[in-house]
């Protein structure tokens, strides 16, 4: 009782952070100049409608979809929400946009330029308001080209003979698909066609992927480009050339000289021309909206004429309102004029729903065939097939009926066996001497029961529902059949529950026995009667204990990167060839480990520290005087003393090493190709990144729960 | 035995210690010199010092303000503060009679409850998130400090019990039962003498609990959205996003975040060997 009145006390201090009031709320995930620009705009809003609020809210690229998911349909979500055309069907299809005009689209024509308007026109309605389009074009550093800017990528490839080694003629993330599109699109090939299909097969693609594999043997682009990486070897003066959006406009400024032209033409493809994707943004209305008069003028401020200079000048933006480019200061730009008409050229991305899911599995196969460990056309049927398992039908709808009858007669009988040992009078004696125990527990009970034990069985119940983008029907045992028959594929596929659950096992297993080895040796060292420093040697032995675990998870992270990490700086300073940690299973793996042994070898040292101080001295006295030697008394008398304290602390660190999510999601991320996967992060994939397959991931987690409770059964019976 | 002629023992011992203290110590310098570098990207280095010493990125990280000028670090500061602190009083207070029962009476259910207690430690988080953003919902406290402790205190719920529920049983019975004798009742007995024995243990639960909120991210990024409701390492971990790598700012955040948690850490340290063996013993 005295918790619960401490609860109700602190419920005083937290307060909610926010009041939800009727004002307009605008979620972007835009950064730097481009939220600048649209902060700008904003304010000039709040001038023009005094009394108005509107509260902004700048979600980071990487969650904003999922975030705009999760909070619209419960009402927490935006009014207006920026985003782009190719997830307007998705959206639409499970209503959490409002259309912005339907019937007579007239007026609009005149306004927008024909291209964004049309990317947002669905069954003759209009679903946002276009604000900019987005496309990737050449950036040109003069210096390194004597001033040319190349109009094909083989002017580009004979640029190497003539650069110092450590420059490259050109830059880009060639590993993601967004960025290898123009050249499939080159080859005849792309990612999705008109109709939904899965398009990154066949001859077109094969030679646009083996025409990339060139340029990497060639040393005409670097191996593994990130983001970050292009832009700084554009930025030091190590690329002649660079593919990248707008975006990398914003981040060079004025250190860097630099041009920009359309996408060049591959003669090798037929001197056709690389069509980049052109992704259109617009704003857009929530179904949910609290005023949808006031959002929808919010909407269209954003994109007045005054508004979309705004964004041009301050934002760098091609913006869609046509008559912003009246201004001449904007038609004369060379940047943003450049990328306006390398959008005219551009392909429009699909809209097709499954879009979403063709990424990934492009991504893979062109990792695979980059890196060379797979023939180009095994990598590209492989990530057809990864997009037929990912996007295939869900299990077909069950009738729940039986389910319901059975539980009903399975709650029935329970109720009967309780009521008859209710009635047993050696039961009611115990009940009667338990009750002054349950004034003490309780309240601990109802919390648990309410809070922790409830959303484990909901949670549980799930895994008999499919549930994909918002909709959920009851299928029965459908994902666990799934699951366990490896979604029909090979029992030991990639990303089969059998694989990811031998490499959960080995993970935890070698994970066990550095923690257990590691700290055991140190705590004999620690207790060596005669240590000087003892305290200062402990102190700092238990700081790994003390970091926050996210923290070193992505410390690790930073460490083992391939270009500025401190252990391939190590490696090469010793004399040895930098490894690229996470293209490999054995080297991803064995970083995953270590992070995991700097993380928890401290526990293991700390409890074998207090093990070690409870066995009695005379113990070992007795042994050395009959003569026995160190390693005679560590394994007959140090080893079966501490089983007995140690055992339970090893089951635990068995269970969370088993369920360590952080470190896996964090260091490797699954990579390569999700082969480090441990059964805990491949549910969390389900459940949030592959169409939120909640369901699915729930039969995950039940089966995982099952695997730990038969595990820990087996060896620790009293415990269980 | 004779110490001087082991000294190669001795010797042993410490190289042994060195070694481990360099691996423990390592990374953790790694994050501070990559704090203090000037520069927004790393420079590869074996050695973790920096070229030059700057205070740029912790100002920046420290200085960050919302558009309305509201001093955002801060508000998360405080946000994390409350939040950790609320955490580990409510799960240590509900679990301290639950475990005392637990370690004392035999009563019908005891069996039953403590199996429940191990099972949710086993079953992944991954598949609650989803109820309890319901739960979270239904309540309205999406987005509140207060729905971040009602998840993080019923969470670290049973791990405290366990923890407690050992550390009463290596109380000798004898302690209570002579004030019991003197007149105390069994509550009087619990608070004036159980709890101050326990004392060691129950700091190092509350050290746990705390640590346990202080360094959640992923519940925490799913219940929030806006940017004053984050605690620091939600704000933390967007610094380095798929998009976006600002490693310089991270590292500063990093430190800045985990200096407090150190600091407690190591006030509570010498109880760690004999609060944990008493817990997890009998766990």
């Amino acid at each position: 009782m005295r918790a619960l009145t401490a609860l109700l006390a602190l419920a005083g201090v937290l307060a909610p952070v926010t009041a939800m009031g009727q004002s307009l709320v605008l979620w972007h995930a835009y950064r730097d100049d481009e939220r600048a620009a649209l902060e700008q705009v904003v304010d000039a809003y709040r001038r023009a409608h005094p009394g108005a609020t509107v509260e902004m809210l700048a979600v980071p690229f990487d969650a904003y979809a999922s975030k705009l998911e999760s909070a619209i349909p419960h009402g927490h979500g935006p009014d207006v929400f920026i985003d782009a055309h190719e997830r307007v069907a998705s959206f639409q299809s499970r209503r959490l946009i409002a259309p912005i005009a339907t019937g007579d689209l007239g007026p609009f024509t005149a306004q927008y330029d024909g291209a964004s308007l049309r990317a947002f026109t669905l069954d003759g309605a209009l679903y946002a308001l276009p604000m900019s389009i987005k496309c990737a074009a050449l950036y040109v550093n003069p210096a390194l080209t004597h001033g040319v800017v190349p109009a094909t990528l083989e002017a580009i490839e004979a640029l190497r003979g003539e650069l110092p080694s450590d420059a490259y003629p050109l830059v880009y993330e060639a590993q993601n698909a967004y960025f290898h599109a123009p050249f499939a699109h080159a080859y005849g090939s792309g990612l999705l066609d008109d109709r939904g299909r899965y398009a990154f097969v066949g001859d077109g693609a094969e030679r646009s992927v083996m025409h990339v594999r060139r340029l990497l043997r060639a040393r005409v682009i670097p191996e593994e480009a990130s983001g970050s990486l292009v832009s700084q070897l554009f930025l030091s003066g190590h690329a002649a050339t660079a593919i990248s959006g707008p975006w990398l406009a914003a981040e060079l400024g004025d250190r860097v000289r630099y041009v920009v032209a359309p996408l060049p033409v591959i003669t090798a493809a037929g001197g056709r021309p690389m069509e980049p994707y052109a992704t259109v943004e617009g704003a857009m209305l929530s179904a949910y909206a609290h005023d949808t008069a006031a959002a929808r003028e919010l909407a269209s401020f954003l994109t007045s004429t005054e508004s979309a200079r705004t964004r041009a000048r301050v934002g760098h933006q091609v913006v869609s309102t046509e008559a912003a480019w009246s201004d001449p200061a904007l038609a004369s730009d060379p940047l943003l004029s450049t990328f306006r008409a390398a959008a005219r050229t551009a392909r429009p991305m699909p809209t097709h729903p499954r879009m979403r899911a063709t990424w990934e599995p492009a991504r893979q196969s062109l990792v695979k065939s980059l890196r060379g460990d797979r023939p180009v056309r095994d990598a590209l049927a492989e990530g057809a097939r990864r997009f037929a398992d990912v996007t295939r039908p869900l299990p077909p709808r069950r009738d729940g009926t039986l389910a319901l009858l059975a539980l009903g007669v399975v709650a029935l009988g329970l109720a009967f066996a309780g009521v008859r040992e209710a009635r047993e009078p050696d039961f009611r004696r115990d009940l009667k001497r338990s009750m002054p125990a349950y004034a003490w527990v309780t309240h601990a009970a109802i919390i648990l029961a309410l809070l922790v034990v409830a959303p484990l069985v909901i949670g549980a119940a799930t895994s008999l529902y499919a549930t994909q983008e918002g909709r959920a029907y009851y299928v029965g045992l459908a994902n666990y059949v799934d699951i366990l028959t490896a979604r029909g594929g090979p029992l030991f596929a990639t990303g089969s529950f059998y694989r990811v659950l031998a490499v959960t096992v080995l993970w935890t297993a070698v994970n066990l026995a550095l923690h257990v080895g590691i700290g055991l040796a140190l705590a004999l060292v620690l207790s060596r009667p005669l240590l000087k420093m003892r305290a200062l040697y402990r102190v700092l032995l238990i700081l790994p204990w003390a970091v926050p675990s996210y923290v070193t998870a992505l410390a690790w992270r930073g460490m083992f990167h391939r270009q500025f990490g401190a252990v391939n700086a190590l490696i090469t300073w010793a004399g040895g060839e930098a490894v690229s940690w996470f293209a490999r299973f054995s080297t991803a793996f064995a970083a995953n480990v270590a992070t995991n042994a700097w993380l928890g070898f401290p526990f293991m040292m700390v409890v074998s520290i207090g093990a070690l101080a409870g066995i009695p001295k005379d113990l070992y006295e007795a042994a050395s005087v009959d003569g026995a030697t160190a390693w005679q008394q560590f394994t007959k008398i140090t080893v079966p003393m501490l089983r007995p304290s140690l055992g339970p602390s090893i089951a635990m660190g068995a269970v969370w090493t088993f369920n360590q999510f952080n470190v896996v999601f964090l260091v490797s991320g699954g990579e390569p190709d999700g082969e480090t996967d441990i059964l805990v992060s491949e549910a969390y994939r389900w459940a949030f990144t592959r169409q939120a397959q909640y369901g699915y991931a729930a039969a995950y987690a039940v089966l995982i729960f099952a695997i730990l409770a038969l595990a820990t059964r087996r060896r620790n019976p009293e415990a269980a | 035995m004779n110490p001087r002629s082991r000294w190669y023992l001795e010797a042993l011992s410490h190289a042994v210690l060195l070694l481990a203290v360099a691996f423990a110590l390592y990374p953790v310098l790694w994050v501070v010199s990559l704090a203090l570098s000037p520069s927004g990207t790393p420079s590869p280095h074996a050695l973790p010092l920096p070229d030059a010493v700057s205070l740029d990125n912790a100002r920046a990280v420290v200085g960050s303000t919302d558009q309305a000028g509201h001093w955002l670090f801060a508000r998360q500061l405080l946000n994390s503060v409350v939040v950790s602190v609320a955490t580990a009083v409510t799960s240590v207070v509900i679990a301290t009679p639950a475990a005392f029962a637990l370690a004392r009476f035999r009563f019908v259910g005891e069996r039953a409850g403590m199996r429940v207690l191990l099972a949710t430690q086993m079953f992944p988080g991954v598949a609650t998130a989803v109820p309890l953003y319901v739960i979270l919902d239904t309540l309205r406290l999406l987005d509140t400090r207060a729905g971040l402790v009602l998840v993080y205190s019923t969470t670290a719920l049973p791990f405290a019990v366990f923890q407690l529920r050992g550390a009463f049983e290596a109380i000798p019975r004898d302690l209570e039962e002579a004030a019991m004798v003197d007149g105390a009742t069994r509550w009087q007995a619990f608070v004036k003498v159980v709890l101050p024995a326990a004392r060691p243990a129950i700091a190092v639960t509350c050290l746990f609990a705390f640590m346990s909120a202080w360094n959640e991210f992923i519940l925490a990024a799913t219940f929030l959205s806006h940017e004053e409701a984050f605690t620091l390492p939600v704000a933390l971990q967007r610094f380095v996003g798929e998009y976006n790598a600002a490693w310089g700012k991270f590292a500063a955040g990093a430190v800045i975040v985990s200096v407090p948690v150190m600091a407690i850490f190591y006030a509570v340290q010498r109880h760690l060997v004999g609060g944990l063996t008493a817990g997890s013993v009998k766990g």
